[in-house]
């Protein structure tokens, strides 16, 4: 029987945004609001992106609760949490417009928590100098998207759900709209428009221990790629240090950071408190001397005044953290189901339920630990990747004419490492950005129509599977998949790991070319997987290419054969970008910041 | 997914088809491991033997509300129901949300939700209040912040008689939306009155406060004590207190903001 569809429906729009989680809905708003005709494409349903999981805070220099809090300090913080890897003008727009976006968001009916004097209540967190998160309980993304979400279908902008683009079209030098397919019939659509902006998050499902929704699969990132736009710094991918660990079908799952920003201590199972043991030198003075120190600390923080006190050591920056916990636990040092333990139990309960409610309810509900009485066991999660595509600061524009990018799947901003709270942050700012450069593109060119050719292909390359009996299961490659990942491309890695792993991704690469479907195409799970399948493959590749390519180690990315950080590749940015049917990797210099802005950094 | 330490069996009985083959119960055995819910069962039997089995789930972490079912005959997250708290001597029992019209297997078609969400007025502050206006208690708002806790799962519509068994062919907007009127109506600079909305075009009368919605909600969101009753309160005050109504004769009412759209018929799973 022929699966191939004849009949497709198609739509047209100024901007179409792909994506719907905080930058994708940000970015269609604004869009709409320049006066484009705006369709926002999600793979889910509305609202359920993965920002609705961020749980800590969205960071933003409003000085509401440390006054001698700016742009400047909050520059400065995420500088050097990216081991100055940073592209300096993100990094510098971030932070100066972080506040008004948080402010809007207000003013668009999200409702914060609040400081004694009625403001929005800011939280510490890791490698942030000053309590700097906005927050709700530990369920800040969920308001964060509600809050857009409600926005953005008030403005009357068009929505398409549980859709999944397969492929940009193109023009020439200028991608022209998207192509893809409904999730509830399979049946294929056709998007036309003078400007795309990519904003579909991560690529967290590349690993097997992940924080990440099925959704992360790296869509954006390949069909930039393929589209022949740039992706740059791919080897930096996050592992959060906290995800639960027990019981198994769990492992993974995001604990906010939140935890230990009011106060969650870190131990081993000799109930030493390993994070005075991983402090970096240079950073060192920034924390407390003794363990009083540190109480004092939290100690002033629940009372809501001003301290002398430094922060506690589990606030360093997300990747020293991780590697600390790993080391612990390869050590033998690990807890009974190869984690650390978190605890947070010596704070009075009421504190922790109205503080963390959603991790205490996770705790119960799914491990059966109340984290009031014990400790929580957590061990590292693949949780965020840096890189992304190459974008334009001011305008998010990508590298390849038409094409915009914004939030998780742009690269730049975070450098070698992310500060947590600089996510939700970042999806504001350059969602708002992507979506006024998206606007001002599509007024000045017209629309342009999708060759038949390039229609037919993708209407083949989504009958395919089902023609195939190779007996290639995508759920058993796609485990395959992880397992390799886990293994050869986590938190510490060797040239010799990286070779055998991309050997083996060129194996899984040659298998999915085979893979077999079967059933209909309407709400087919194991068909979708085989389209993310593809995406998850290019990520991989480009990480572990990036990965070998870099012989340092910074941030992230840490290599047991080059430990140290080396001057030159200080300076260089990682490029990926498609040759044919070959990954092309190199690298290219990195933007060199004004001295004034040097001087914030090392007055 | 690896078999743990144990290789114990459990059988799921799970919904399979479609609105044209009218579907039917199908019976998998599925290894346990400890912890497990019944999301990643379903996981298991699509990775090893059904690959086409349509599941709808996002986080797997109770916080995105997609993976909807009825457990039992029981609305619940499928990824927070433990194997463990169901009863061991039955097959686990596993189908769509009933009140939803079936699009394959355990999915349904959920976007009358999504048309009556955008009825509702939204969010309404005055567009000339001074920063200060912007400065509220935490206590002030914390009622606010528990409807604002909804993940959108639709349990609450899917146990509603009202809704689950077409109790009225009038507009009824169901719990969800309730919770989402009080959230504005309660914040703090939100200065529209969806009060004339709620009693004609969403239809609250027909509420009869008998709290299941309550007792399936995942946020634990009181949602019949502190959303529904409230809202009723309010609405009866205003068109039913006679002080109200003649007030309202004399000197008008507060600016009404309501789209005043109706919302579009209910949800039939039977496809009516």
């Amino acid at each position: 029987m022929s699966r191939a569809r004849d009949q497709y429906e198609t739509h047209a729009h100024d901007v179409l945004v792909i994506g719907a989680g905080g930058a994708g809905l940000r970015a269609a708003i604004e869009a709409q609001a320049a006066g484009a005709s705006v369709g926002l494409v999600c793979k889910s349903l509305l609202g359920k992106a993965h920002t609705v999981m961020a749980e800590g805070g969205v960071a933003a220099a409003l000085a509401n609760v440390a006054t001698d809090d700016s742009w400047r300090t909050h520059f400065r913080d995420t500088m050097l949490g990216g081991k100055m890897l940073n592209n300096w003008r993100m990094a510098q727009i971030h932070a100066q417009e972080a506040p008004d976006r948080v402010r809007e968001l207000e003013r668009w009916g999200a409702v914060f928590d609040r400081t004694r004097d009625g403001r929005i209540l800011q939280r510490p967190f890791g490698g942030h100098s000053h309590p700097r998160l906005a927050h709700v309980g530990d369920r800040t993304g969920l308001e964060m998207i509600r809050t857009l979400q409600d926005r953005a279908v008030a403005s009357g902008l068009a929505v398409y759900m549980e859709c999944t683009i397969t492929r940009l079209l193109t023009d020439g030098d200028r991608v022209i709209g998207a192509i893809g397919y409904w999730r509830t019939t399979g049946d294929m659509v056709v998007f036309r428009a003078k400007a795309v902006v990519l904003a579909t998050g991560g690529i967290g499902r590349a690993y097997q221990v992940t924080s990440n929704s099925w959704e992360y699969s790296g869509d954006g990132h390949a069909l930039a790629y393929e589209a022949g736009a740039e992706l740059i710094d791919m080897e930096f991918v996050q592992f959060h240090p906290t995800g639960m660990v027990w019981p198994p079908g769990v492992r993974g799952l995001l604990v906010t950071e939140a935890v230990r920003g009011e106060g969650g201590i870190l131990r081993n199972n000799e109930n030493d408190r390993f994070m005075w043991r991983y402090l970096p030198d240079e950073r060192r003075h920034e924390y407390a001397e003794t363990d009083s120190e540190a109480s004092r600390w939290v100690e002033a923080l629940r009372e809501g005044r001003q301290t002398d006190a430094r922060q506690p050591p589990e606030l360093s920056t997300r990747d020293n953290v991780s590697r600390a916990i790993y080391t612990e636990v390869r050590e033998g040092r690990g807890s009974e189901h190869g984690g650390v333990y978190l605890d947070i139990s010596y704070l009075p309960p009421e504190l922790v339920r109205r503080k963390l409610p959603s991790m205490y309810e996770q705790f119960r509900e799914l491990a059966g630990v109340d984290i009031t009485t014990g400790p929580m066991e957590i061990g590292p999660t693949c949780h965020y990747v840096m890189g992304g595509v190459r974008v334009d600061a001011e305008t998010g524009a990508s590298t390849r004419t038409g094409l915009f990018a914004a939030g998780e799947v742009a690269g730049g901003m975070h450098g070698a490492n992310r500060l947590g709270g600089n996510s939700l942050s970042d999806l504001l700012v350059f969602g708002q950005r992507a979506g006024v450069g998206a606007a001002a593109f599509a007024k000045e060119v017209a629309p342009d129509k999708p060759g038949s050719g390039e229609l037919a292909l993708a209407g083949t390359e989504l009958a395919a599977p089902f023609d195939h009996h190779s007996g290639t299961n995508p759920y058993r490659l796609h485990a395959e998949l992880q397992a390799t990942m886990q293994s050869l491309v986590g938190i510490f890695r060797t040239a010799e790991d990286l070779e055998t792993a991309i050997e083996r991704l060129g194996e899984l690469r040659a298998k999915w070319a085979t893979i077999e479907v079967s059933g209909p195409r309407a709400y087919n799970p194991g068909w979708n997987l085989t389209f993310e399948l593809k995406n998850m493959l290019i990520c991989s590749e480009a990480v572990a290419r990036s990965a070998l390519q870099r012989t340092e180690s910074r941030g992230a990315h840490s290599r047991i054969d080059h430990p140290d950080p080396d001057p030159a590749w200080a300076k260089r940015n990682s490029v990926v970008s498609r040759d044919g049917d070959q990954m092309r990797v190199g690298h290219s210099r990195l933007p060199e910041m004004p001295a004034e802005l040097r001087e914030l950094i090392t007055p | 997914m690896p078999v743990g330490r144990t290789h114990r069996l459990r059988h799921l009985r799970v919904f399979r088809g479609t609105p044209e083959d009218g579907g039917e119960l199908v019976e998998y055995s599925v290894p346990v491991q400890e912890g497990m819910v019944v999301l990643d069962a379903l996981h298991w039997i699509q990775a090893n033997r059904a690959p086409d089995l349509a599941v709808r789930w996002n986080c797997k972490a109770a916080k995105c509300g997609s993976c909807s079912a009825e457990v039992n005959g029981r609305p619940t997250l499928t990824c927070k129901t433990r194997l463990s708290d169901l009863p061991e001597d039955i097959p686990v029992q596993v189908e769509p949300m009933r009140t939803f019209p079936l699009v394959r297997d355990l999915v349904t078609d959920v976007s009358w939700n999504y048309e009556v969400n955008r009825r509702i007025t939204p969010f309404t502050p005055p567009e000339d209040a001074p920063e200060e206006a912007w400065r509220w208690q935490q206590e002030d708002i914390e009622r606010v912040q528990e409807f604002r806790k909804c993940i959108e799962c639709f349990l609450c519509q899917d146990i509603c008689h009202v809704l689950r068994n077409h109790e009225t062919r009038n507009p009824f907007m169901g719990p969800r939306f309730l919770v989402r009127a009080a959230g504005l109506e309660l914040h703090p600079m939100d200065r529209a009155d969806r009060t004339p909305y709620l009693k004609d075009g969403g239809g609250i009368g027909y509420c009869n406060i008998t709290k299941c919605c309550t007792e399936v909600c995942p946020e634990h969101i009181k949602i019949t004590d502190n959303a529904i009753i409230p809202l009723k309160e309010r609405v009866a005050d205003t068109y039913y207190d006679p002080v109200q109504v003649a007030w309202r004769k004399l000197f008008g009412r507060r600016s009404e903001a309501g789209s005043g759209q109706p919302i579009p018929g209910q949800p039939s799973a039977d496809g009516s």
